[in-house]
Formats: C-alpha cells, structure tokens, sequence
C-alpha cells in the first residue's frame, strides 16, 4: 500500500501467521492497553488542580476538620498508590466506584446513558457513510474535475470544523430562523416516555403516542449531522485514495479491456478492495465519534456519556470520571478490535496466509 | 454482458422512480397514519429551560442552586419560608412561631391537614406531624440517626450554617408543636429554618423504605408536602413534575411542570424563542439587547441578593494600615467597572450588603473615585509606589462575570496612582483553598446570601470567627465591629437589629477592609404566556403561583 492510505498493521502480509495465531495476538495486545487505559484515567484527572470538596462548598468554604473528614470518607487521604491499587482491585471485582456527587454506581449512571450516545454516534456514522462513500467514489472516478476539487475543498473544511461553533450555528439557521428542527433535546419533551431500550428511536415506537417517533426522528437531525462531518470528511477523503489506487491497478485496466461497464468495474471490482482501508478508518473513527459526542451532546442537550463526563471533570467527581473514561476507552479498545478481527476475515491476504 | 447490467441498471432506476412517485401522490393517506401531526398538548404544562441536572432529590445532601430548584423549591416545604418573590420570613409548615425570652428556644405550632405525595410506591397514611419534623433534622444532625448514613450522607448546608454547634436538641412537645432548644441565642436561627437544607420529608415514606431495606429510595423517590410532586427524572435530559393535587395553600395554576435540562446558554435562548420552554435562566449577558427586542419575551429584571468584593489581607503590610485601604479603594472607579464587566447588569456597591436585605444602610457615604486625594493619601501613609497583587478568579459568578476584566481595570486605575499591581489566578478549587489560607494581598471574590438575613454577609464574611478560619478573605477582625455583629445576634427583635447592623455597615466603611465593588442584576427571560413569574432574591427558580395564559 502507498499512497495517501497508512498502512494499517493488519494490512502487511503475514507470510507465516494463522488466522487464528493472528486473533490471539491481537487479544493479548488487549491487556496490556487495558491497564494503560487504567494507568490513564486515573492519573489524568488527579494531575488538573482542583480538590473535589473545595468544588463542592465554593465560595462558603470548609472547617479544616470537616475537610479531612470528608477526604477520609471518600478515601482520598491515603497515598495515591494505594488509591490506585484499590482502584484496579475494585475493578476486577466488577466495581467502576460510586460517584462522589450523585452517590450512584458509576456503572449504572454510564449504562443508563449509553444508549443515547451509541444511537447518536450510529446515525452519525451511517450519515457519514451515507454520504462520504459515494461521494468519494465519484470524487476518484472523476479524479481532476471540478466536482473533485469542490468536494475535497469541502470535506477538508469539514474535517477542521469546530463542533461546538458549527453546532450553534446550525442551531440558530435551521431551528431559531428558519424552524425547520427542534433547537435540542431527544424528544419533544411533551411526551411521556419511560425507557425501556433507551433508544428513543425504539422507545418512541413502542409507546402509543401518536408522532413519538416522528419527533425522536426529527430531533436527530442536526445532531446527527453536526457530530457525522468529521468522519465523513475523513470517510470520503479515505474513499477516494484508496479508489485512484485501486482504479490504478492491472487487474482493472484488465476489466476495461474486457469491455466490462463501468458501472460493474467500479462497483465490483474496485469497490471491494478499496473498502478493505475503509472499514479501519470506520473503526478508528468510533474514538473520534465518542470525543465529538463530548461537545455534540453538550450543545444539544444530549443526555449521553460525553454530556455527563465532562460535568464530572467539571466537579473533580473522581470515580465518575476515571469510571467513565474508562469505559469508553474499553468500548473503543473492542470496536477496533472487532474491526481488525473482520479484517482478518475480509483481507484475502490473511484470510489465506496459513494456507501458502 | 454489458448491455444485460445496463437494463439491469435501467430497471432499477425505473423502479425507484416509480415507488417515489407513489410514495409521493399517496401521502395524504400514509402520512397522518405515520405521522400524524398533532402532538399531544397536555393541559397547561410549562416547560423551564434548566441549566443543568441536579445532583439528587433530597436538598439536604447537596449544596447547589440547581438541586434546589428541583427538590426543595418544588417538592419540599420548610416550617417557614420565603414569602416568594422576596426575603421576607412567612409561615409554612409552622403555622407560627415564637422565641423564648432568652432567645435560647424556638417553638414552632405546625399546620393540621397537610398531605404528602402519593407515588407510585408510597401511600401516605397520615398527615405532616412533628414526626417528620424530628426525623428531617435528626438525620442531618444526629450521627445515631438510622438515616445518618444512608446516600453516603454528608449534609454540608447544615454543617456550613454551624446547626451541629447551634443546636442542643430538638423537642416533640405534641403531634404538633416541636421546639428547637439552642447553645446560645442566634436571632438569625429563624432564617437558617427557611432555608432549603431544612426541607420536610416524610418520615413515614423513610421508615418504610428502611423496612423494606432500600433506605436510598427514600432520597431516589422523594415524597415531600411541596406543590408539586415527582414523576421522572430521566438523568440530563427531563424532570417531570405533575401538581400536587392535595396541596395545603392550594392546588399549583399549572398541571404539569418540566424542567428540560439545556446546558448551553445560547441553546437555551433558542429554545426559548422558538417556544420549546417558556422561562430560561442565567441568559449571556451579550444576548440581553437581542433577548429584549423580542416581541413574544419579557425580560424580568432585579438586583441579586450578592456583593462582588476586593478583599485587602489585612495581614500583610501595608494593608494593616487603613489608610492604604482606603486610598485604594478611591482610585477605583467603579463606574467603568459597572459598564465594562457587567454591561449594566449591575449596581456599584458601598455596603457589604445588598440593598434588597433588611438594615441595608442607605446613608453609607462611598469613597468617591479621586486619583489624587487617593495618591496623597498613599504617600501619607508610606506606601507610596507600592507594589501588589489582584487575585482574579477563573469562574464566572453572578456577583463577578467577569473577574479578569474587573482585576485589569482596577489594574489600571491604581497604575494611575503609581501601585503596581500583578493579576495572579488559579483553578477555582485551589484559588479558594488558597485565598483562604490568605497567600493573596488583594484577592477578588463575593457572595450570594442563603437565607437574607444581614449576618448571612456580615458575620459569616467579615466576623472575627471567620477570620480565623478563612472564610473572612481580609481576615479583618475589628472588635467594635463584631460586637455590634455578636449583640445583633443575642436579640430577636428587628428594630434593635437593625439599628445595630446599620451602626456596623458604618464602621466597615470606615475601615475598608473591602472595596465593595457591585451587586448583579438578575435577568430572567420569560416568554409573553407566562403570568406572575416573580425573581427569587436567593437565585431560586420558583413556579408555584406561575400560570400560563
């Protein structure tokens, strides 16, 4: 591979490694980046100044002895590394820790909030496929014209577009002038919904009110399209390489020769091998899906994890935020994972590297 | 094979085109049947833009103002509140009070007939008695207290206030009469009642949730005697409110209540605009003129119960001599202050107090703004060309929006009389840790009162016992002004308090362990619909007695 595609590890040839051997590898790489992960999130938010029970009392402030009983209570007056031990111990046990400001199990305030991040980044991915795949194919096909040139430009604004500025600004367009959307939230708040999935997609379907979904529908819109413009800069720029490379090759020009149409040439025979780079950008892109949900989810009101990670950093709630940071990075860890395991499986060059 | 995939090809394209059209012509028929357009409109709900999500149900485990909104602001009464809308102390759940003559007891006659929430898992079987007024304070105060505990239970409001010190015991005289017997007098002990840490909460709902072993339930699904009672908190997005039917001073004029949780200030604009709330809090200051000039929204406006201050360290020379105070505090000029951070959205200060609180002394004479009597002043006192530092606080606070603005003016104006200022800041946590271990020379900070009560500032922020711990940032303690604090606090009667605060606010100006610099002014934006919103002086967002045209 060259180009403007990175090869992915994945990518180079494993003369000989099993499929499986390969599988195995990629798990054990697993562990070790867990308990980095680990090392991270629980070091990071203790190296920002601020003590969580100052926070807490603001300007009113706090009796000394008050102070450090509090700090007890919490288990912040032991060493830091005795903090952390007692951090990873708990988690092999299962427990993410209580949050310092809700009083709830960290776990379950993330899983209640899950659903609506995963539902938004899903929408957002799928716009971001929706759009970036053929609008990069027909951006290599046409390599050099102007309709390339334009949707480079754009999708190169669009990769360095602030979130947060973009968001406002679609707000005020589409919701306050022009009313087309609703300005934020996940439904109209006039409906009456008890979770069930947590997807308000589904929920709003599974409850008897007429226009449910409709208004859950109509409530993604701008979010969806606000957190989907980086990936789909990016998806669309990824696209369109690895075609012209691919468009480039022997076996193509073959299919010319052969009188193949090109509709068939692009869509079978070059489609396929290009995705194979495709399919990792969509896998490193859940990392940046999550941190776009940060300011994405904070503009909209959007009740999900990025919304409520960064109201924990905000109040030096600890356990919450190592909890939290934690958990995504798993999810993270796990998606890539899955992605390269399908690698392994759609890459011919793997797929059948035991056999040669 | 190439003719073949183009007539694939067309076909397709063919076919689409048809079932577009279909789709098209026949949507009269599909679409009220998907979706039909009408939204259920439930009768007379007002929605309020929320800033944020509270941190739980039961205000006396929390500190913030959000919290408060959405527990005791809405589910809870208190034995006497705020008449709303102002500072002044009325009955609730007391239906009257009275003090002994040595101030050192309380004693309260509840209110008969009062009903609590009926939830989905909790029946009431009785009516509010002194049961619950007992058990309300006994968990907060009592570490014996089965409840004590439960929620990870630290209840700082009632610690802040120093109830633990101030409280002997409390006494069930009757079902409904409870008397609450103190250390020392503290004539202030009436307002601390009315705060939202003394929140009622069932004691039957408590008791039951501790049989059933889930005693955090008690605080999950609150059952208060507010006016309006609990439905669904779904975490950062909805709280659902429905009008407590059996509501002692009347059924809420509004059915249903929803707080949408809208973090970003420009947002909830917005949505205010476009109709999806009808009242939103904390607007950005810059928005105010685009916010007026719409025709569907009133913009309500009133001073805020706070003081944005400059603290000098006494301690540190030379502000142990009052003759820098005060020169420094002429060279401000507090007007381009007013304009430059608070866009007008303030009023230039020369009391500790704000002018909303009772004994507010209006004969308090400011330093007027003279760089030249102010630099002869500081020559006077040998401190010419002195160098020093302005702490500057990182957050913004309705008393300061804008703390790096305010310290590079004052900056400049001392620069005017050859003081050579540093602007220091830290991260707001370790920035009041540090202010209060007074490492700063001049620090920047303020207050919004708890319960409008006078000591609530000067006591708590100016008092010898606050200087010792901190708290009191000039860490001033002048003993003829904290007398007059000590005696104001042994006598319940308000004229004699009154006469002794004013006296105080004096001596305070005379010493300027301050430069008062503003109190803020609180815009609420409320759509045209809405009927008798009323500021809360506290900063509290109150909707009982709000209806909707």
């Amino acid at each position: 591979m060259g180009g403007e595609v990175p090869a992915h590890p994945a990518l180079r040839p494993f003369p000989r490694q099993t499929l499986f051997r390969f599988f195995i590898t990629r798990f054990g790489m697993v562990v070790p980046t867990f308990f980095g992960v680990t090392v991270v999130a629980f070091f990071l938010i203790r190296l920002i100044p601020g003590d969580p029970i100052e926070l807490l009392v603001g300007e009113r402030g706090i009796a000394p002895e008050r102070h450090a009983y509090l700090l007890k209570e919490f288990g912040y007056d032991r060493p830091l590394w005795q903090q952390y031990l007692g951090f990873v111990h708990n988690l092999l046990n299962g427990d993410f820790g209580t949050s310092i400001v809700s009083r709830e199990p960290v776990l379950s305030e993330f899983l209640t909030l899950f659903p609506a991040t995963i539902e938004l980044s899903f929408m957002a991915l799928f716009f971001a496929l929706a759009i970036g795949l053929p609008v990069g194919i027909l951006a290599a096909v046409r390599r050099g014209t102007v309709f390339d040139h334009t949707v480079m430009g754009i999708s190169l604004t669009g990769y360095s577009m602030p979130i947060f500025w973009w968001g406002l600004l679609l707000i005020i367009l589409f919701s306050g002038t022009l009313g087309w959307t609703p300005v934020s939230g996940r439904i109209s708040v006039l409906y009456y919904i008890e979770p069930t999935t947590g997807f308000m997609l589904i929920d709003s379907l599974l409850i008897d009110e007429p226009g449910a979904f409709k208004s859950a529908l109509r409530h993604l819109i701008l979010p969806t399209i606000v957190l989907g413009t980086i990936p789909l800069a990016v998806i669309a720029r990824q696209t369109r390489s690895a075609m012209l490379e691919v468009l480039g090759e022997d076996y193509i020009r073959t299919a010319h020769a052969k009188g193949l149409a090109p509709m068939r040439i692009i869509g079978i025979h070059a489609l396929r091998n290009a995705l194979i780079p495709v399919i990792t950008t969509i896998g490193l892109q859940t990392g940046v899906l999550l941190a776009g949900a940060i300011l994405t989810e904070t503009i909209f009101a959007w009740p999900g994890v990025g919304n409520w990670l960064i109201n924990s950093i905000y109040r030096r709630d600890y356990p919450s935020v190592q909890g939290g940071i934690l958990l995504v990075a798993c999810i993270v860890i796990t998606v890539n994972l899955l992605v390269d395991l399908a690698y392994g499986l759609i890459n011919p060059r793997i797929r059948h590297a035991g056999k040669s | 094979m190439g003719k073949n995939t183009r007539a694939t090809w067309l076909w397709l394209v063919a076919g689409l085109v048809i079932v577009i059209v279909v789709v098209v012509l026949a949507r009269p028929y599909w679409e009220p049947r998907f979706f039909p357009p009408t939204v259920t409109e439930i009768e007379k709900t007002l929605v309020y833009c929320s800033e944020g999500s509270p941190e739980g149900f039961n205000p006396s485990l929390y500190t913030s103002g959000t919290t408060f909104d959405a527990s005791s602001r809405t589910l809870f009464n208190k034995l006497v509140e705020f008449e709303r809308g102002t500072t002044k102390i009325v009955a609730a759940l007391a239906e009257s009070w009275e003090a002994a003559d040595d101030g050192l007891s309380y004693t309260f006659k509840l209110r008969k007939g009062v009903k609590f929430h009926t939830t989905k898992n909790f029946t009431p079987s009785r009516d509010f008695n002194a049961d619950d007024v007992l058990h309300s304070f006994n968990r907060q105060g009592d570490p014996a207290h089965p409840y004590y505990k439960v929620s990870g239970g630290t209840y700082e409001y009632y610690q802040g206030m120093s109830m633990p010190a101030l409280i002997k015991e409390i006494v069930k005289v009757d079902d409904y009469t409870v008397k609450f017997v103190l250390n020392e007098p503290e004539a202030p002990f009436i307002a601390n009642m009315a705060m939202d840490f003394a929140s009622i909460m069932s004691a039957e709902h408590a008791d039951k949730m501790m049989a059933a072993g889930t005693p955090e339930k008690a605080d999950l699904e609150p059952v208060g005697t507010g006016p309006f009672q609990l439905v669904q908190y779904q975490k950062d997005a909805v709280i659902r409110y429905k009008a407590h039917p059996g509501y002692w001073d009347g059924k809420a004029a509004i059915d249903t209540l929803i707080f949408a949780i809208t973090p970003d200030a420009s947002v909830r604009y917005q949505k205010l605009k476009v109709g999806e709330c009808h009242v939103m809090p904390y607007p950005n200051p810059a928005d105010i003129d685009t916010i007026k000039a719409n025709p569907d929204i009133n913009v309500l406006e009133q001073e805020g119960l706070n003081v944005g201050y400059l603290a000098f360290n006494v301690e540190r020379k030379p502000f142990d001599d009052k003759r820098v105070r005060q020169a420094l505090n002429m060279a401000i000029n507090k007007d381009a202050i007013i304009d430059a951070v608070f866009q007008g959205a303030g009023k230039a200060a020369k009391n500790p107090i704000p002018p909303t609180i009772w004994s507010y002394n209006d004969a308090t004479k400011d330093y007027a703004y003279d760089p030249e009597a102010a630099k002869a002043l500081l020559a006077e006192a040998g401190a010419a060309g002195l160098k020093t530092n302005i702490w500057a606080m990182p957050v913004q606070r309705p008393y300061n929006p804008n703390a790096k603005r305010m310290a590079e003016i004052i900056q400049a104006d001392w620069a005017k009389i050859g003081v050579e200022a540093e602007i220091v800041t830290f991260e707001w946590g370790e920035y009041l840790k540090r202010s209060k271990n007074g490492e700063h020379d001049t620090v920047l900070l303020g207050w919004t009162g708890d319960n409008g009560d006078p000591d609530n500032f000067l006591y708590v922020l100016l008092g010898c016992d606050a200087a010792k711990d901190g708290t009191n940032r000039a860490r001033w303690c002048h003993k003829p002004f904290n007398d007059l604090l000590v005696q104001a606090k042994r006598t319940s009667d308000i004229g004699e308090r009154t006469a002794l605060y004013e006296k105080a606010q004096l001596v305070f100006k005379e010493e300027a362990p301050w430069a008062t610099i503003a109190h803020s002014v609180v815009f609420m934006p409320v759509r045209k619909e809405v009927s008798d919103y009323r500021i809360d002086p506290f900063g509290g967002h109150i909707f009982y007695g709000v209806g909707l045209k």
